[in-house]
C-alpha cells in the first residue's frame, strides 16, 4: 500500500515535469489536470483501503544514506489521505475548466502537481527528514503559485509574506522534532513515539509543534499571510491551499501531539483551547469586514482552523484527565470538521473562482444579481453558503454539533483551567457560529441576489461544465455528509483507535441513520429524518397551497414602500451589510471608526461616510517585529562601507575573540 | 408492538398538527389581549385565520427581478419552523420522533429559517429589504450564540441537551431553586423576545419604515407567500412559549406511553399555559417602549452574559 502512494507521488512529480516540458502546448491543461485527477482517485481510495487494513510500512535508500527514508500509511494517514486527495481531486477537475481562462500556464502547470505530491508525502512520511522535506516541497510549490500573477505587486508582497511565514513553521517543526528524537538522535516517527516524551520537553515540542502547525493553518496570531496568500494564487489552488493545505498542518499537529507525544501538561491544552476560541471569533469578524470574495473566504478559513482546534484543545484536555471516551469525541469532531470544511471551502473558493471567470472582478460592490446568470453557480454556492453557516440538514453542522457535545461531556474536569475554558469556549464558539451565519448571508446576498451593480456582472455567463461538475460534486458530498454523517464517524473510529486506543460507539447499526455520540439518554441527531421531514413538509405545503389556494403571479416593479429606486447603487453594499456588526463587534477589536461629514443646510454638496478598520495583531505583533529586523538592518548595513583598515582590525579582533572563547572554553 | 407504533405515530401526527392550528390562535390572543389593554375591543382572536385564508386567495405580485429563491424561500421557511416546532414536547414528552434533533438542532433548525428569510430581503434588491437583513444578522448574531448559552447551561444541569430528557429532569424533585435555572430563564426570555421581534427589540405592527426589522425583509412579499412567512413567525412564537413551558414549567406534561386521559391533562395544561403566556407577552409588551436599533445589542449582549454566568456556576458547582 506504502508502494502504491510512493508510485503515485512519483507519478505526480513526473506530471509536473510533463507540465514543465508541455505547458505552452494546447494539450498541456489537459494532461497535467487529467493526470492529476486520475492520480488523486486512485489515492482516495487507498486512503479508504488504509482505514480499513492494518499499518503498512517501507523503507527506501532514499534522502540522507545513513539514514534512509521511512514511509508509513496507517489510518490516520488514511484519513488525511482521503482528505487531501477528495480536495485534489475535484479541484483538478475543475482546473480542467477553469485553465482555460489561465494567462500564464507555465506558471501554474509545472507547479500544481508538484505541489499535490508535497501534500501527500507529508501524510505518508514516518520520519521527520522526509516529513520535513515534503513540507518545504509543498511550502515551495505553493508559493510559486501564489506568486503566478506576479504582475500584481500586491501578489509579490503576499508571496514575500508568506515565505517567510512558511520559514518561521518549518523551523519550529524542526527543532520539535529535535527535542522529540532526543540525545539519541533517531528520528524515525516510531522511536519517537516509542521513547513517549514527558514531562518539560514534551511540553515545549508541543508548544514548538503548536507553532508550526499552527502558522502553516492560520492560527491567531500567526494568520497574518493567509489572506494575503490564498485569495493571490488561481482559484483552484486557493481551493487547495485553503481546504486541503491547512489541513495537513492539522496533520501535523495530531500527528505530533497525539501519536508521537505522551501526556501533555493541562495547562496547554488550556493554551490551545484559548487560541482555538479566539481564531474562530477574530477569524470570522475580519472575514465579516471583507468586500474582496476570496480574502472573506480566507479569512472565514481561519475561522474554521479556530473550530478545529477547539476541538483538539478538549481533546488534549480530556487525555491530560485519562478520559480516552472524551478524547476520542472531542478528536472525532474535530476531524469530522477537517474533512466538512476541505468540502465546503473548495466548494466556496470554486465559486468565487466562477464569479470571476464570469465578471472578471472579486469585488462584491461590482457584483449583483448573479443569480439571474449563473444559475448552477448560484445553487451550489448557496448550498455551501449553508453548509459553512453550521445549518441542518448539511454537514457543517454535524461537526459543530459534535464540538458542542465535546463541550457538554465534562462539566466536572478538575482543574480550574477548564472551568472558566470550556464554557467560554462554548460562547466563543456559539458567537463564531452565529457570526458565520452573517458573513455568508452577506457573502451570498451581496455577490448573487439584488440587481447587478456592474455591466460586467449583469452580462455573465455561466461557467463551463467541467467546472460545474466538480462543485456539482462538492454540493452532493456536503448533503451526503449531513443526512448520512454515521458513515464519517464509523469511518473515524479506526483513526482514533490508532491515536487514543478508544473508539465511539459504532452508529451504523442505529435506526434510521441517527448518530448518537455518547448516549440515547444525552443527546442524538438524525439527519436523515431532519431532511426528511423538511423535504416533505415543504413539497407537502406547496402541492396543498397550489391545489387549494391561488397559483396566480403577476410581475410588476418592486414595492420598495412605494419609491423604488431605479439605480442599483441604492442597495445595500457588503460594507454597509456589515454597518451593524462592525458597529457592535468590530469597534473595540478592530479599532473600528466611523466619520459622517454633513454639509451645512444650502450646501449641495454630499453627505460622506468614510470608515476605517485597524488590525490590531498586525499592528502591535508583525509591525514592530518587521520595524525592528528593518532597523537592524539599517544598523548592520554600515558595516559595507567601511575602509580596509577597519575591515582587517574587524577581523583580527573577530580572530582574537573566537580564541579566546576557546581558550575559556577548556 | 405495531398497534404501539401506530399510536405513537399518530401522536406525533397530533402534535404536528396541534401547533399549526394552535399557533395563529395565540397570536390572534395576543393582539386581543393587547387591544383591550389599550381600552379597545380589537378583533376576534380567530382574525388571523380569516387574514391567512384572504392571503393565500390572493395573487402573487412578484418583484421583476425576483429569483427562484425569492419564491421557494417562503416555503422553505415555513417548513423549517414547522419542523423544529414539532420536535418541541407540547403537551407530552418522548414522542417517537424527539430523539430527531436535540435543542441545539432545534435552535439551528430556526437558524436555517432565518438564513433563508435574511437571503429573500436582500433578493429584490431594494434598500428597506437590506436593511432589513442586516439588522436581523445583528440581532441573531447576539441571540443565537446567547441562546447556545442557555442551552450548554441546561443541558450541564440535566446532563443531556434531548428537551424531553431537561423537561423529565425538570420535574424531578432533585432541581430545587437554583441560581443558574433563574439566570437561564431571565435570558431565554430577552432570546424569545428577539428571536420573535417583539417589543421592545422590533415591532410586529409597525408601519414606520425605519424602525422595521422583520417587517423590512418581508416586504416585498405578497399573497400566499406572505401567508407562508405570516404562519412560520407565529409558529415561532408557539415554539418559543412551548421551549419556555417545557423546560421551565414543565408541569402536566405527559410521558410517553401515558393513556389518553394522560395525554388529555397535558393537552389541557398546555393550553392553558399557551394562555398566560400569551396574557403576560401581551401586557409586557403594552408596558414597554420599543428600543432604539443599537441600543438592542446592551439588551442581548446582557442575555449572553447572563447565559455565560449561569454556565460558568454550574461549571464552578453542579448544586448552583
Amino acid at each position: 500500500m506504502a508502494v502504491l502512494v510512493l508510485l503515485a507521488i512519483a507519478g505526480l512529480l513526473a506530471t509536473g515535469v510533463a507540465g514543465g516540458l508541455r505547458c505552452r502546448a494546447a494539450d498541456g491543461r489537459v494532461v497535467v489536470y487529467g493526470a492529476s485527477l486520475g492520480i488523486s482517485v486512485l489515492l482516495v481510495g487507498v486512503g479508504v483501503a488504509a482505514l480499513a487494513l492494518p499499518a503498512a510500512t517501507l523503507r527506501l535508500p532514499l534522502f540522507l544514506p545513513w539514514i534512509g527514508a521511512r514511509f508509513r500509511v496507517d489510518a490516520l494517514a488514511g484519513f488525511f489521505l482521503i482528505v487531501v486527495n477528495l480536495g485534489a481531486a475535484t479541484a483538478s477537475l475543475y482546473g480542467l475548466g477553469y485553465g482555460r481562462h489561465e494567462t500564464a500556464p507555465e506558471r501554474v502547470l509545472p507547479f500544481y502537481p508538484i505541489f499535490l505530491g508535497g501534500l501527500n508525502l507529508v501524510v505518508v512520511a514516518a520520519d521527520a527528514f522526509g516529513f520535513l522535506f515534503a513540507w518545504e516541497l509543498m511550502s515551495v510549490a505553493s508559493w510559486a503559485l501564489v506568486i503566478a500573477h506576479h504582475h500584481d505587486p500586491r501578489n509579490m508582497r503576499a508571496g514575500f509574506l508568506y515565505l517567510v511565514m512558511a520559514n518561521l513553521s518549518g523551523l519550529a517543526l524542526l527543532l520539535a522534532f529535535g527535542l522529540l528524537a532526543g540525545p539519541a538522535g533517531d528520528y524515525s516517527f516510531a522511536a519517537m513515539a516509542a521513547s513517549h516524551a514527558a514531562g518539560g520537553t514534551a511540553a515545549l515540542a508541543l508548544a514548538l509543534a503548536l507553532f508550526g502547525a499552527g502558522a502553516k493553518a492560520g492560527l491567531i496570531p500567526l494568520h497574518a499571510w493567509l489572506p494575503e496568500a490564498h485569495p493571490a494564487a488561481p482559484s483552484h489552488v486557493s481551493a487547495l491551499m485553503s481546504g486541503v493545505m491547512t489541513k495537513v498542518a492539522i496533520y501535523a499537529f495530531v500527528r505530533i501531539a497525539f501519536d508521537l507525544l505522551g501526556a501533555t501538561p493541562w495547562w496547554e491544552a488550556v493554551l490551545v483551547l484559548a487560541l482555538g476560541g479566539a481564531t474562530a471569533v477574530l477569524g470570522v469578524l475580519y472575514a465579516l469586514m471583507q468586500r474582496d470574495l476570496k480574502r472573506l473566504l480566507a479569512y472565514s478559513t481561519v475561522e474554521n482552523i479556530g473550530i478545529v482546534f477547539i476541538g483538539l484543545g478538549l481533546a488534549l484536555a480530556f487525555r491530560a484527565d485519562d478520559d480516552p471516551v472524551g478524547a476520542t469525541l472531542a478528536l472525532t469532531a474535530a476531524l469530522l470538521h477537517v474533512f466538512n470544511h476541505m468540502l465546503f471551502k473548495s466548494l466556496l473558493f470554486m465559486g468565487a473562482g466562477a464569479v470571476q471567470t464570469a465578471t472578471g472582478t472579486r469585488d462584491m460592490d461590482q457584483l449583483g444579481g448573479l443569480i439571474h446568470r449563473l444559475r448552477f453557480t448560484s445553487f451550489a454556492v448557496l448550498v455551501g453558503c449553508a453548509a459553512i453557516s453550521a445549518l441542518p440538514p448539511l454537514n457543517g453542522f454535524v461537526s459543530e454539533w459534535l464540538t458542542f457535545q465535546a463541550i457538554l461531556l465534562r462539566p466536572d474536569l478538575p482543574q480550574w483551567g477548564f472551568k472558566v475554558m470550556l464554557p467560554a469556549d462554548g460562547a466563543l464558539l456559539a458567537l463564531a457560529a452565529a457570526l458565520a451565519a452573517a458573513c455568508f448571508v452577506k457573502a451570498f446576498g451581496i455577490t448573487f441576489l439584488g440587481r447587478a451593480r456592474s455591466a460586467a456582472a449583469a452580462d455573465a455567463v455561466e461557467v463551463d461544465g467541467f467546472m460545474r461538475a466538480a462543485m456539482g460534486g462538492l454540493v452532493a458530498l456536503c448533503l451526503l455528509g449531513g443526512i448520512l454523517p454515521g458513515v464519517l464517524i464509523d469511518a473515524l473510529a479506526p483513526v482514533a483507535r490508532t491515536v487514543l486506543g478508544a473508539r465511539l460507539p459504532e452508529q451504523l447499526t442505529l435506526p434510521w441513520a441517527s448518530i448518537v455520540p455518547v448516549g440515547a439518554a444525552r443527546s442524538s441527531y438524525d439527519g436523515l429524518l431532519i431532511f426528511l421531514f423538511v423535504a416533505m413538509a415543504t413539497s407537502l405545503t406547496v402541492a396543498a397551497i397550489h391545489r387549494f389556494a391561488s397559483h396566480a403571479v403577476r410581475r410588476a416593479p418592486a414595492w420598495d414602500c412605494g419609491f423604488p429606486n431605479p439605480s442599483p447603487v441604492t442597495q445595500y453594499t457588503a460594507d454597509s451589510f456589515a454597518q451593524p456588526l462592525r458597529r457592535v463587534f468590530a469597534g473595540s477589536l478592530l479599532g473600528a471608526h466611523e466619520v459622517v461629514t454633513l454639509p451645512p443646510p444650502g450646501d449641495t454638496a454630499p453627505a460622506r461616510i468614510e470608515k476605517t478598520l485597524r488590525d490590531p495583531i498586525w499592528e502591535y505583533g508583525y509591525a514592530p517585529v518587521v520595524n525592528g529586523v528593518d532597523r537592524l538592518a539599517g544598523v548592520l548595513n554600515k558595516l559595507q562601507f567601511l575602509t580596509i583598515r577597519r575591515y582587517l582590525s574587524l577581523v583580527f579582533l573577530a580572530l582574537i575573540a573566537l580564541l579566546l572563547v576557546l581558550a575559556l572554553w577548556q | 408492538m405495531i398497534l404501539s407504533l401506530l399510536v405513537q405515530g399518530l401522536v406525533q401526527g397530533a402534535e404536528m398538527m396541534l401547533v399549526l392550528v394552535a399557533a395563529p390562535l395565540l397570536t390572534g390572543w395576543v393582539r386581543k389581549v393587547k387591544a383591550r389593554l389599550q381600552r379597545r375591543r380589537g378583533a376576534s382572536v380567530f382574525q388571523p385565520y380569516r387574514d391567512l385564508r384572504r392571503l393565500l386567495g390572493k395573487e402573487v405580485v412578484l418583484a421583476e427581478n425576483a429569483s427562484w429563491l425569492f419564491r421557494t424561500a417562503p416555503y422553505m421557511i415555513f417548513s423549517f419552523t414547522w419542523v423544529a416546532a414539532s420536535l418541541v414536547p407540547t403537551f407530552a414528552t418522548g414522542l417517537i420522533f424527539s430523539w430527531t434533533g436535540d435543542l441545539i438542532a432545534i435552535i439551528a433548525l430556526l437558524g436555517a429559517a432565518r438564513f433563508l428569510l435574511t437571503l429573500a430581503g436582500m433578493d429584490v434588491g431594494t434598500a428597506f429589504g437590506g436593511i432589513g437583513s442586516s439588522r436581523e444578522a445583528m440581532i441573531a448574531a447576539l441571540a443565537e450564540p446567547a441562546m447556545l448559552m442557555i442551552i450548554i447551561s441546561l443541558a450541564v444541569l440535566a446532563g443531556s441537551s434531548q428537551l424531553s430528557t431537561i423537561a423529565q429532569f425538570m420535574l424531578s424533585p432533585t432541581v430545587g431553586l437554583r441560581v443558574s435555572v433563574a439566570l437561564a430563564l431571565v435570558a431565554f426570555v430577552i432570546v424569545a423576545l428577539a428571536e420573535n421581534a417583539r417589543i421592545p427589540v422590533d415591532n410586529p405592527a409597525t408601519h414606520l419604515e425605519l424602525t422595521m426589522v422583520h417587517e423590512a425583509m418581508v416586504l416585498e412579499y405578497s399573497g400566499r407567500h406572505l401567508a407562508m412567512i405570516e404562519l412560520a413567525s407565529s409558529l415561532k412564537l408557539l415554539l418559543m412559549i412551548s421551549a419556555i413551558g417545557c423546560i421551565f414549567v414543565p408541569v402536566g406534561l405527559a410521558s410517553s406511553g401515558a393513556g389518553f386521559g394522560g395525554y388529555a391533562i397535558g393537552v389541557a395544561t398546555y393550553a392553558v399555559k399557551l394562555a398566560v403566556a400569551g396574557a403576560l407577552l401581551g401586557t409586557f409588551e403594552s408596558a414597554i417602549a420599543k428600543m432604539r436599533v443599537f441600543r438592542v445589542p446592551n439588551l442581548l449582549g446582557g442575555a449572553l452574559m447572563l447565559g455565560l454566568l449561569a454556565t460558568l456556576l454550574l461549571f464552578v458547582s453542579r448544586g448552583l
